[in-house]
């Protein structure tokens, strides 16, 4: 189908009205910067959820990162987008003395850790199934070089738990910002690339389960539409649809997903706004553990005074529903996480005027 | 944080491949996917994920023609190829 033809099947939708979230940042962004969102009848809303690994990540994560940022003869090495979110107190990257390397990829941190042995460095190893193939490489690349100064600090997640405890606070309410804009969710988008790395099939056992369909999608306007045209023309069928095959095959990358299993384990994990979920995380295995560098027990969260993002995380708040939202927290001067990360909720609702 | 882009590979040396964005040469780790010249591949974060195939469009109206043959989607989409 063209994507007019996708488009105009889309407007003609005429069923009950239906809640789609998006459990993907890169797809929060993608929706928002195609426009998605006004092309959809009034009788469609997406809504985006837990998939942005950065706004998900607790502030006693952040807190530790600048504790060993600032500690002597070390350095944590990050994505970009870690640096401007707010611990409990302060950030990385306007923290004073705070000693950060940027990278593009994880792998950068070997030839630093090469570079300059009288230094420790941290990895801030957050993320989702995406790139916990990169941290299993790397940390077999720390062993088979014999680095000693280089350490990895986890935030790693799962989906496949926190989709099911949002199917589950699904039937209690649970703390929804505004009666009107909390509802069931009829359907999901499921993330892209996680399931280029863990197949489709885990999505499809997935929709069995929770009773809803999911639609896999690709990252641009053609296949985002047709993923919600077939979410709304399912009937609530609980299966799954590929709509990004070129990379999504049913088993995944069984390369990768071994990788993964051989350095970690399952763990229970501190979503913000969602508490700790059972087996929504990953964890260096115990043989590995000293490679570790204080991952465990980092399930605090201070939330900000008035911010809403753990309900925007959860699909509970629209982000102008929260009281802060483009009035004292905007890009320039970010409160939530959801407004800091360029996959925020917050951040593409106010760049570009998703409703 | 997901981001991963398209591109093809232009050449494979120690596990390491060279791959043109659209002009922008990158190098990416191909520990976990076999890669030759010409492959067009996935990169996430300096990680070749996948090797992509060329079937886009044909998976996705062949699952539209499953989804046809529902009745509530026969209602928004017509019941023959005429969209297409």
């Amino acid at each position: 189908m063209r994507t007019a033809d996708l488009v105009q099947a889309i407007a003609a939708y005429d069923g009950k009205p239906l809640t789609i979230m998006e459990v993907c940042g890169t797809h929060t962004a993608a929706i928002s910067e195609c426009g998605i969102p006004s092309l959809l009848p009034s009788t469609i809303r997406l809504i985006s959820g837990p998939g942005c690994p950065v706004c998900v990540t607790v502030s006693a994560y952040i807190d530790r990162l600048i504790q060993l940022a600032t500690s002597p003869n070390t350095c944590v090495v990050s994505f970009g987008d870690v640096l401007r979110v707010k611990g409990s107190s302060g950030d990385l990257r306007s923290t004073k003395g705070a000693r950060v390397e940027m990278v593009y990829t994880p792998f950068r941190a070997l030839e630093l850790a090469e570079s300059d042995p009288y230094t420790t460095f941290v990895f801030a190893a957050v993320g989702f199934e995406t790139t916990a193939p990169l941290y299993a490489l790397l940390v077999e690349q720390i062993i088979a070089r014999g680095i000693d100064n280089l350490k990895l600090l986890t935030a790693l997640k799962t989906m496949p738990a926190v989709i099911r405890t949002l199917c589950q606070e699904d039937n209690t309410g649970g703390n929804a910002c505004t009666a009107d804009f909390f509802s069931t969710i009829d359907g999901f988008i499921a993330p892209g690339h996680v399931a280029t790395v863990t197949g489709s099939a885990l999505f499809g056992e997935l929709a069995q389960e929770v009773g809803k369909p999911f639609a896999v999608a690709g990252f641009t306007a053609p296949s985002l539409l047709a993923a919600i045209l077939a979410l709304a023309g399912s009937a609530g069928r609980a299966e799954v649809y590929n709509f990004y095959p070129s990379a999504v095959t049913a088993e995944g990358n069984l390369e990768a997903l071994a990788k993964v299993d051989r350095y970690f384990e399952p763990c229970n994990a501190a979503w913000r706004g969602l508490g700790t979920i059972p087996h929504s995380g990953l964890r260096l295995r115990e043989a590995f553990a000293h490679l570790d560098a204080g991952s465990d027990a980092l399930t605090a969260d201070h939330i900000p005074a008035g911010c809403h993002c753990g309900q925007v995380i959860a699909g509970k708040c629209a982000p102008a529903n929260c009281p802060m939202f483009g009035k004292a927290c905007t890009p320039e001067s970010p409160i939530g996480a959801c407004m800091v990360s360029m996959e925020g909720a917050c951040y593409h609702h106010y760049i570009n005027d998703r409703r | 944080m997901c981001v991963a882009m398209p591109g093809r590979v232009l050449s494979v040396m120690d596990g390491i491949a060279r791959v043109d964005f659209d002009g922008n040469l990158i190098e990416a780790r191909a520990d976990l996917v076999q890669v030759k010249e010409g492959d067009r591949v996935l990169v996430h974060a300096g990680l070749i994920i996948q090797k992509l195939s060329a079937t886009e469009a044909e998976e996705m109206d062949a699952i539209f023609a499953e989804l046809r043959s529902a009745a509530d989607l026969r209602e928004i989409m017509g019941e023959s190829d005429e969209n297409r």
